[in-house]
């Protein structure tokens, strides 16, 4: 028997296609976020309060995953700016392949910033990088507080927890200080924005951290040209 | 539940490196998981049972390690088991620390053996 040395990533090959697809986002200085949440904390609500919030001329696309229906991307087209839906047809979590499949026919030069809404799941999508810049974790107040301790993978490598739905507090058993604490537990240092995609609560805070995102990002692009 | 596309990219790689070894038959593969990867030894191993089951790669086996959520401090240098998540550095107190294990998913070894060589393949020389 011999044993022959691999030392390799198993999804080196997702992690491939991963690695260019960031290196053309860096080269056209766009901002890719990647946002992971279970199904029905708000990835979508949140979505459209972030393009009814950008002007009709800002350069973004959203690519939007699911395993049914064109639903989301529907909800998303009405804010007129370039939105696809991505369907897996039963798998739980995107790829970097389905990515760059559905960007084969967009113009690279004219973003700024790509919105990718993952498929909701809290487990698989931490495992598949899509290429992008940060990923942002959502988390509802309807859900427990104690999820950044059941999920812990997705809590540490997401740079920004969004927890929504606070309009809810009132009504629910929903400790959002606990919550907090979970994920920086998990997360030390990790950045939080509270908001409520009903009334708009908070979301200027999650548009600041957005803003701040997008001019490190130029900022980065400047930097590698010059 | 992604263990099952896991456990492709696992046999895909197999077949992979094994094509750099003719007339010897992959055996065994070895693969690392985080504790914090998100995937369940258990439903991989069921997984890869799944999808080599009567096939040439039938006897191949698969061993999985564990790996412990790991931090080093960036101030000692000591490095820790992280446990609870408590991620400040037991020996000197930093909290200036770097998570250094935990989210492994990667491939360490292939073995593998002449046509032959073991009763265990000789289903697949057929």
């Amino acid at each position: 028997m011999e044993r022959v040395p691999l030392e390799r990533k198993i999804l080196s090959e997702n992690d491939r296609i991963a690695a260019e697809l960031r290196a053309r986002f860096q080269e056209h200085g766009i901002l890719c976020l990647n946002l992971i949440s279970s199904p029905g904390s708000g990835k979508t609500s949140l979505l459209e309060r972030t393009l009814g919030n950008l002007p009709r001329h800002d350069r973004l696309a959203v690519l939007t995953g699911d395993i049914q229906t064109e639903n989301d991307a529907n909800r998303l087209k009405r804010f007129h700016f370039p939105v696809k839906q991505i369907t897996t047809g039963g798998t739980c979590h995107l790829d970097a392949r389905m990515i760059e499949r559905h960007l084969a026919d967009w113009k690279l030069e004219d973003l700024d910033l790509l919105l990718i809404e993952n498929v909701g799941n809290l487990v698989c999508p931490a495992s598949y990088d899509l290429g992008e810049a940060a990923k942002v974790v959502v988390l509802s107040v309807t859900e427990g507080e104690d999820k950044p301790l059941k999920y812990p993978s997705i809590f540490f490598k997401s740079d920004l927890l969004v927890l929504n739905k606070i309009d809810l507090l009132p009504y629910v058993p929903f400790d959002i200080n606990a919550a907090a604490e979970n994920a920086r537990k998990v997360h030390p240092g990790m950045d939080i924005v509270k908001v409520s995609c009903l009334t708009g609560n908070g979301l200027h805070e999650w548009m600041m951290w957005l803003g701040q995102r997008r001019r490190a990002q130029k900022l980065l692009v400047q930097e590698t040209v010059s | 539940m992604h263990e099952m596309g896991i456990a492709y990219s696992v046999l895909a790689a197999v077949r992979t490196e094994a094509k750099r070894h003719p007339g010897q038959a992959p055996r065994k593969i070895g693969v690392r998981i985080g504790e914090l990867a998100a995937l369940d030894p258990e439903a991989l191993r069921f997984c890869f049972e799944a999808i080599t089951r009567d096939t040439d790669m039938e006897a191949l086996q698969l061993e999985i390690e564990i790996c412990p959520f790991r931090y080093r401090c960036l101030d000692c240098g000591h490095q820790f088991i992280v446990q609870d998540y408590q991620c400040q550095c037991p020996q000197c107190g930093s909290l200036k620390t770097d998570c250094i294990g935990g989210q492994e998913l990667e491939l360490t070894y292939l073995e593998v053996e002449e046509y032959g060589a073991s009763t265990a393949g000789a289903k697949n020389t057929q």
